[in-house]
């Protein structure tokens, strides 16, 4: 830029006011020159905010961003879900049959529609819980009564978790009825086995966080069932023999002590929104691939519409 | 590739010991609750809050019945005018001594060691339980389980 730095120092120089013409008359000079560059330089820009406007899939921005042009061709679509990180899970083409509702019913996409939103209204009601023994329960009624749309975010989270239990539940079942479990996609149904205990898992842990006397009782009744574990449990049998008692067995392990109490209450806490979240969707990514690899949505054989039927080529 | 396994399989070990604390901020088990003396005939509930216990007399003594349901865990409330203790979560019922009669309980609650100290007072300990399992001797009359005062 020894340009620009030359104009500086002669401006400066006329500042200073000594009467020195030269440096003067050169610097009106060049400081008309940059005036010009700068008009050029504007129109120019115009000119290309005008053609963004009007043609923005030529830019170099778009196509950085987009990268693949959008061609009503099969080719142009497929690669369009290819490219994109959160639809390449998806498979590029599917039969318009797997996705009929009345045979699909929707469940496994709305369970997971439902999960997306738990964990976006579960993050929001972090920011006003404390998963202290003092505080959790008046944090519930604060939440309830006196935070902005708190209630609303309460009771989306709260149905929400019933909803995803019965989601979970009767994806099973129609898994089931179409015998979609059956080869080659067994693997995939005990993935989905083991989706749907962390899905009870999820909805065990967050019964105790509101604290209240339905949670506690609730967790103080399913963790005494860990008492009976055989061989890991007090209560168990074998038990007594493997030196099993209330301070060393598996219901310890998962209390931080031999009562509900705040141990307990940060735990469920942490299995609940940090943990099982984790786990759970690592599940789901592999469900979720395991579907398109094992050939898509399982459904009714292919269907031809009559209009799509070609005469076979005569040799 | 052993020794990689051995490191994780020894991470495993520390990682699940890491869930058992050696230090525990729990209610006490042992306290004093009194003189005999102090307690009359049938249930007498002012401990339950405090150390979820109820402190039974009848014509043996006195004892002490540690207030845990023996179905779940849940505690059972003192129905004074039915003269039972019911268990709000399943409904197991239990007499005035705590022997079970109705609903999912396996056997009667367990009544907690007691004995007199020097002065006279009753030292209640719940880290040692009499039980009496269903279809097993009961430990309900052994010695510490009940004082005969």
């Amino acid at each position: 830029m020894p340009e620009t730095n030359g104009t500086n120092g002669s401006a400066a120089g006329n500042g200073a006011g000594s009467g020195d013409g030269n440096g003067n008359g050169g610097g009106q000079k060049k400081l008309a020159t940059v005036l010009a560059d700068a008009k050029a330089v504007q129109t120019r820009a115009v000119e290309e905010l005008k053609e963004t406007v009007k043609a923005p899939e030529k830019t170099d921005v778009w196509k950085s961003i987009l990268r693949v042009k959008h061609d009503e061709t099969p080719r142009s679509r497929a690669l369009g879900v290819l490219s994109n990180v959160f639809l390449h899970l998806h498979p590029a083409k599917i039969n318009r049959d797997a996705v009929a509702y009345d045979y699909t019913w929707g469940m496994g996409g709305m369970t997971f529609f439902v999960y997306i939103t738990l964990v976006f209204t579960g993050t929001l009601l972090m920011f006003y819980y404390h998963p202290s023994k003092v505080v959790a329960f008046r944090d519930i009624l604060y939440l309830e009564s006196d935070v902005p749309f708190g209630k609303l975010l309460r009771n989306m989270h709260r149905w929400g978790a019933h909803l995803m239990v019965i989601m979970v539940e009767l994806h099973m079942f129609r898994v089931y009825l179409t015998g979609s479990y059956k080869k080659p996609r067994e693997f995939n149904w005990v993935v989905g086995v083991l989706l749907l205990v962390l899905t009870l898992l999820l909805s065990f842990t967050g019964y105790l966080l509101p604290d209240d006397q339905l949670g506690f009782w609730a967790v103080t009744v399913g963790t005494n069932m860990a008492r009976a574990t055989p061989l890991l449990g007090h209560d168990g049998p074998f038990g007594a023999q493997m030196g099993m008692t209330a301070f060393n067995d598996v219901r310890f392990g998962l209390l931080g002590g031999s009562i509900v109490d705040s141990n307990a209450l940060l735990r469920a806490y942490i299995w609940h929104c940090v943990a099982i979240p984790i786990i759970a969707s690592l599940f789901m990514i592999v469900h979720f691939w395991r579907v398109r690899k094992d050939g898509g949505i399982s459904g009714p054989a292919p269907m031809m519409l009559e209009s799509e039927i070609k005469e076979p080529k005569k040799v | 590739m052993a020794a990689v396994l051995g490191t994780l399989s020894v991470n495993l070990l520390m990682f699940l010991r890491f869930f058992y604390p050696r230090a525990l901020y729990e209610p006490k088990v042992k306290f004093r609750i009194g003189y005999p003396s102090d307690f009359g005939f049938g249930v007498d509930t002012k401990f339950q809050n405090q150390y979820r216990i109820w402190v039974v007399r009848n014509t043996e003594g006195v004892f002490v019945i540690s207030a845990i349901c023996t179905h779940l865990g849940c505690t059972p409330d003192w129905k004074a005018s039915e003269n039972k203790f019911k268990c709000p979560c399943h409904g197991s019922g239990y007499d005035p001594e705590g022997i079970n009669f109705e609903g999912p309980a396996p056997r009667p609650m367990d009544r907690a060691h007691v004995e007199l100290d020097p002065e006279g007072q009753i030292v209640v300990d719940l880290s040692h339980v009499y039980r009496w399992p269903k279809g097993e001797p009961s430990q309900f009359n052994d010695p510490g389980a009940i004082i005969r005062a």
